[in-house]
């Protein structure tokens, strides 16, 4: 059993992995759930937004050493871009990269928008929201298992949300540019531990109102690293 | 010739440099520092430091607190961590600080806030309206490459290296540092996503008011993509204040209602705990 608050009808299309190679892990996120697995060196994750419009709040950790981790403001400067695209690497806070975007199907991925939370939900659409389920908690409690806490918790990914920034700075999450069975890769440029939160929110546009499944699917690349 | 050959020589040598001025420096007491606001009160200052180009500090200071950042050359580049000092996991976060307000940008009246839906600290005061806080802070990686050096005893500290130490004298470490934001030196976002290097206003300041009890870390250092060659940065002066945070009766408490709710969440907390 699953908790899930997907709509009966709900298109769901589970794609595949989109690089070759041997699959050494295949996995399905229910809707509004945590997930994380190490991902090694080399070896490549695609993430399938199988029901269109769901964002995957995504955080990355150097597995060897955890204190390193993913950087958003490091990843932007030294880009020179505020979004993600193919070919950005994903770097720590040492400016080190962690993992390179080798495939895309969306135009621009986010990584402005943060993630939701119980408390931020009380500021952005009111108390009344204080007890919906939230990615900070799921960030926490697949954190935990992890041995992680609040203060490894740091701005993050969002596959598939989309944030745009207007010319006076106005910002904020609008309808989605993502679709079933869209999907991003990226390799692991060292031992990587990923953890994704399925975000629950129903509040905003980022799950077109209706949190669906994730599928995370890791391969070795064919003539790549074992 | 200086004698230090025996202890009482040296205790005197050390003693005869007391009273000595450098171009950076704290003051104290902070009524005493020769910058001193001319629109404040003086025996309420509670903080007076000039910051040295490349240098760091950091303060605890008490809930309604306010704290002025003078960029005297047009070259300083703060940036600025903030943490509640009641319980310092709860810290500046960036996303949340741009999203929440619906606005990138900061400037008056933007509240730098924490992920646990309470603000940190309001700016309310600027004379800037050129800051950043997509790009985050300088890593060691960034300097070495671009100036050929990063340590915080170089020529080009990274602003990694200088908030790792500020951290450290507040018993914080590697984990507890999030990404910054920092005041005088703005980027602007064009429409493909790129970075606009929009840079200084030339001398300015920007103040910010303690809606909690905060642990602040200062490093003044180049901003990441500043295009200049040369590792250039001027002094920042610090100067802090006993005040009283935002209340009800602030035009601010309720301009927005994203806003008004913060203050609420910040206020609720804040008496909970008996400040």
């Amino acid at each position: 059993m699953t908790i899930t608050d997907t709509d009966p009808g709900t298109v769901l299309d589970w794609g595949g992995p989109l690089v070759e190679g041997e699959v050494v892990l295949d996995d399905r996120i229910p809707a509004r759930a945590p997930w994380s697995a190490v991902v090694r060196a080399g070896h490549v994750l695609t993430i399938v937004d199988v029901g269109g419009n769901q964002s995957a709040d995504c955080l990355l950790f150097s597995d060897a050493d955890r204190t390193v981790r993913y950087s958003v403001p490091d990843t932007l400067a030294w880009q020179g871009n505020a979004y993600v695209r193919t070919g950005t690497v994903l770097r720590s806070q040492h400016g080190t990269p962690l993992a390179t975007v080798v495939a895309n199907e969306v135009e621009r991925q986010d990584t402005i928008g943060g993630a939701c939370g119980k408390e931020s939900n009380t500021l952005r659409y009111g108390h009344h929201t204080e007890h919906q389920h939230g990615c900070r908690e799921n960030f926490l409690a697949e954190g935990a298992r992890n041995g992680l806490s609040a203060r490894d918790l740091v701005s993050n990914l969002n596959w598939f949300m989309n944030v745009p920034v207007e010319a006076d700075g106005t910002l904020g999450i609008v309808d989605g540019i993502s679709g079933p069975g869209k999907r991003v890769a990226f390799r692991a440029e060292v031992d990587l531990l990923v953890v994704i939160s399925n975000c629950p929110q129903v509040n905003n546009p980022c799950n077109d109102f209706n949190p669906t499944p994730l599928r995370t699917i890791v391969t070795a690349p064919t003539g790549g690293p074992q | 010739m200086r004698n230090t050959s025996t202890v009482s020589a040296a205790r005197d040598d050390a003693r005869a440099q007391a009273g000595n001025l450098a171009e950076a420096m704290p003051y104290l007491p902070a009524s005493s520092s020769p910058f001193a606001p001319t629109d404040v009160d003086p025996a309420l200052l509670t903080w007076a430091e000039t910051v040295a180009p490349g240098g760091y500090t950091s303060k605890v200071v008490a809930r309604g607190t306010r704290l002025r950042f003078t960029d005297v050359t047009g070259d300083a580049c703060a940036n600025v961590l903030l943490f509640s000092a009641l319980a310092t996991w709860e810290r500046l976060n960036v996303a949340d600080t741009q999203k929440i307000p619906w606005q990138a940008y900061l400037g008056e009246g933007h509240p730098l806030l924490s992920g646990d839906g309470r603000v940190l600290a309001t700016i309310v005061a600027d004379t800037s309206g050129r800051h950043d806080a997509f790009c985050g802070t300088t890593s060691d990686a960034w300097n070495t490459r671009k100036y050929g050096d990063a340590a915080p005893e170089g020529p080009s500290p990274s602003g990694r290296a200088l908030l790792t130490l500020a951290a450290a004298k507040q018993g914080l470490g590697p984990r507890d540092l999030p990404p910054s934001v920092s005041f005088f030196q703005g980027v602007r976002v064009e429409a493909d996503g790129a970075f606009r290097w929009l840079g200084s206003a030339g001398p300015a300041e920007v103040e910010l008011l303690a809606e909690l009890p905060l642990t602040v870390l200062v490093a003044n250092t180049a901003h990441p993509l500043d295009p200049r060659p040369g590792f250039t940065v001027g002094p920042l002066r610090v100067h802090a204040w006993r005040s009283a945070p935002t209340g009800p009766d602030d035009e601010r408490f309720t301009r927005t209602p994203e806003l008004h709710r913060a203050y609420l969440n910040t206020i609720e907390h804040a008496e909970a705990r008996g400040l």
